[in-house]
């Protein structure tokens, strides 16, 4: 049929890219003395929509408008930190890394960067540091670094962090990258900042999975973007006439389950982001929605309707064997799975109206989790398996609610009528999730204990049903050198 | 004889298509559709024009100035006495009519989540079906498929909006030949 051929087709440019790094040597202990490589393949989607596709599909071009994150709310409380502007050899460095690191601690709620205006001097190597300088700031801690091209477009990238009060360094790190990597550098090196300083991991070397909407009701296209956390470098995954829904992450971070209605039907792809490679997993008469990565990565999953009504079912996806978990007459569906992989919440109306229930990953009875409220849908565990967020429905008021599945406790964390699709970021420290602001649907988010909210805004047209990706591909930390005393008081 | 009959149901099923594509007027048109008095926004436009053998256009059929859109109550799949005629003169149609085929169309307004919305259209959809089915409609004759949240008929963000979201369409012509 002619809709068949209305498929995204992927082109993907792989780039191999090697990231190595070291520990500062001069600063290293001697059993650590090592260096540690790392290679990571990088994936740059160029995705090209070819033949037919790109005639009819307006968006056919893989780079896409980016989402502009604006922090609406924060920051009171949060840590002061000076962020010196990375120092350049020759050349000036395509990507400002003190500035992408000041925006993604800034966006945490967690820290408060000083204002470039505001730093009394530029120092970029623990030697040409003065922490006299910056305790006159009442600044907590500094961080300094340096840029050099070691290469046709290669770069040297080094920082160090330091406890202005103690006057000494907290951690250092060197790392060599290809100038497309220079922003992933930078998340990274956020990430270890935001460890050494909260003793919990950092999610900003992550990536966001959404939906858009372009154009009017008659005439609407449909786009499934993967975009850095902060919004940058989007990448078009697939572009259709017809609704995209429900993405969901591999738990490795390189495939994405979707629904989509471009044959006119309701089908489940799991889709390899790199190369664009995609297998149809779920084409059933009836519904083919909710898919859900199971913790080993090996099932998804998944809501069919084909015998009869809405049925949770997994899906093995090496044997294509299919297990029914629920027998209900009841609308069952929008499984999500616990990260130890023992259970499943999902959304009925059992018992009249939309419900949470949580049911063994085997099936058998189900145990209905929510009280409050009228409406609860759309369950997902946070990262350690302590918390449920899910759309909470009062009146014609449907909010973010998190509930503490050890008290009990249920906290509404969102604040407008419409929001809904809550995810979690990988280190549970904030929901993404769905909103409206006038007409436009837009992404916001919310740190759990609600000290922060950002919003995420498309130029033009609608935003919705986002996905935080697991932890992205690392740098393997094995060890952090960590020399005190290095400029005593 | 034969060949004709085919052209006119392709003709058919093509103008029936393209009167479907056409968007429901905002106010008006669409409350009298409701109110199920005159042929309704649904069927007036495009696919009208006098064509010969247009089932909403002619008095000889059950479909004569009937509605292709029901409406529903906020979470819930039960067709209202108000719609059930509607159903019926579709369920007679098709069961008059073998050889033509519908799809029942699932919506939900946009509050709460989209697959829930996704399982409640097709709760609709099969209710319509049901009933298609006891006027004696074949169940080749119908497919069902939801869209949930994802086409309102109304982009508004109350329930001036939501009242026209909440609903199944028939589709002539569209189910697998």
């Amino acid at each position: 049929m002619f809709m068949n051929s209305i498929r995204g087709i992927f082109r993907d440019k792989k780039q191999k890219c090697n990231f190595s790094f070291s520990l500062f040597p001069g600063h290293v202990k001697d059993r650590e003395r090592a260096v540690y490589s790392y290679t990571a393949r990088m994936s740059l989607i160029r995705g090209v929509l070819i033949g037919i596709a790109s005639l009819l599909l307006p968006l056919g071009s893989a780079t896409a408008a980016p989402l502009t994150i604006n922090i609406e709310k924060g920051i009171e409380g949060a840590q002061p930190i000076a962020i010196v502007p990375f120092g350049s050899e020759g050349a000036p460095a395509p990507q400002d890394i003190a500035s992408i690191v000041a925006s993604d601690l800034q966006r945490s709620g967690r820290f408060a960067p000083l204002a470039e205006r505001d730093l009394l001097a530029r120092p970029h190597r623990a030697v040409e540091v003065n922490f006299a300088d910056w305790r006159a700031l009442g600044t907590d801690n500094l961080v300094v670094g340096n840029v050099r091209p070691i290469g046709p477009g290669q770069y040297e990238v080094q920082f160090e962090l330091f406890d202005v009060f103690k006057g000494s360094q907290l951690t250092g790190y060197r790392f060599t990258s290809g100038a497309q990597e220079l922003r992933t550098v930078a998340h990274q090196i956020s990430d270890i900042i935001y460890e050494t300083l909260t003793g919990q991991p950092g999610a900003f070397n992550t990536r966001i999975a959404y939906v858009t909407a372009a154009g009017s009701k008659r005439g609407r296209t449909f786009s499934l973007q993967v975009a850095d956390s902060d919004g940058y470098n989007p990448q078009t995954i697939l572009t259709s006439k017809q609704p995209i829904l429900s993405p969901a992450w591999s738990p490795d971070g390189t495939r994405l389950a979707y629904l989509s209605f471009e044959n006119n039907r309701q089908q489940i792809f799991v889709q390899d982001i790199a190369s664009g490679r995609r297998d149809l997993v779920a084409s059933y008469p009836g519904l083919n929605g909710a898919p859900a990565f199971a913790p080993d990565g090996r099932r998804l999953a998944m809501t069919l309707s084909k015998d009869g009504n809405p049925e949770i079912y997994v899906l093995n996806l090496a044997s294509k064997a299919l297990t029914r978990l629920t027998t209900n007459p009841a609308i069952d569906t929008e499984p999500n799975w616990s990260p130890d992989g023992s259970s499943l919440v999902f959304t009925s109306d059992r018992g009249g109206r939309p419900q949470l229930y949580r049911m063994a990953a085997s099936g058998g009875n189900a145990q209905r989790m929510t009280f409050e409220g009228d409406y609860n849908a759309k369950g997902v565990f946070s990262p350690d398996g302590d918390m449920l967020a899910m759309i909470q429905g009062q009146g014609n008021t449907y909010r973010i609610a998190v509930q503490d599945l050890k008290s009990g406790e249920v906290r509404i964390v969102s604040d407008r009528s419409l929001d809904e699709s809550p995810s979690f970021a990988p280190n549970g420290s904030m929901i993404l999730y769905a909103t409206n602001e006038g007409s436009q649907g837009e992404l916001a988010a919310i740190s759990v204990d609600g000290r922060v909210r950002q919003s995420l805004v498309l130029q033009e047209g609608d935003v919705r049903e986002a996905v935080w990706s697991p932890f992205g591909q690392k740098l393997t930390v094995n060890s952090i050198f960590n020399q005190t005393n290095l400029n005593q008081p | 004889m034969k060949a004709f009959a085919k052209l006119l149901f392709i003709t058919l099923s093509v103008t029936l298509l393209f009167g479907c594509a056409s968007p429901k007027p905002k106010d008006g048109a669409a409350v009298e559709d409701r109110s199920g008095a005159g042929t309704g926004a649904d069927t007036s436009g495009a696919q009208g024009g006098g064509i010969s053998g247009d089932p909403f256009n002619d008095p000889s059929s059950p479909l004569y100035k009937q509605k292709r859109t029901v409406y529903f109550a906020l979470d819930s799949s039960e067709v209202s006495s108000d719609d059930r005629p509607t159903v019926s003169a579709h369920g007679k149609y098709l069961a008059s009519n073998a050889g033509q085929r519908v799809t029942l169309e699932g919506h939900a307004d946009e509050r709460g989540s989209r697959e829930y919305n996704l399982a409640l259209g097709e709760s609709r959809a099969n209710a319509v079906r049901q009933l298609l089915l006891a006027e004696g409609a074949a169940a080749n004759q119908i497919q069902t498929l939801s869209y949930g949240e994802e086409k309102p008929a109304e982009d508004g963000h109350d329930e001036d909006a939501w009242q026209y979201n909440r609903r199944v369409e028939f589709v002539y012509g569209s189910a697998q030949q």
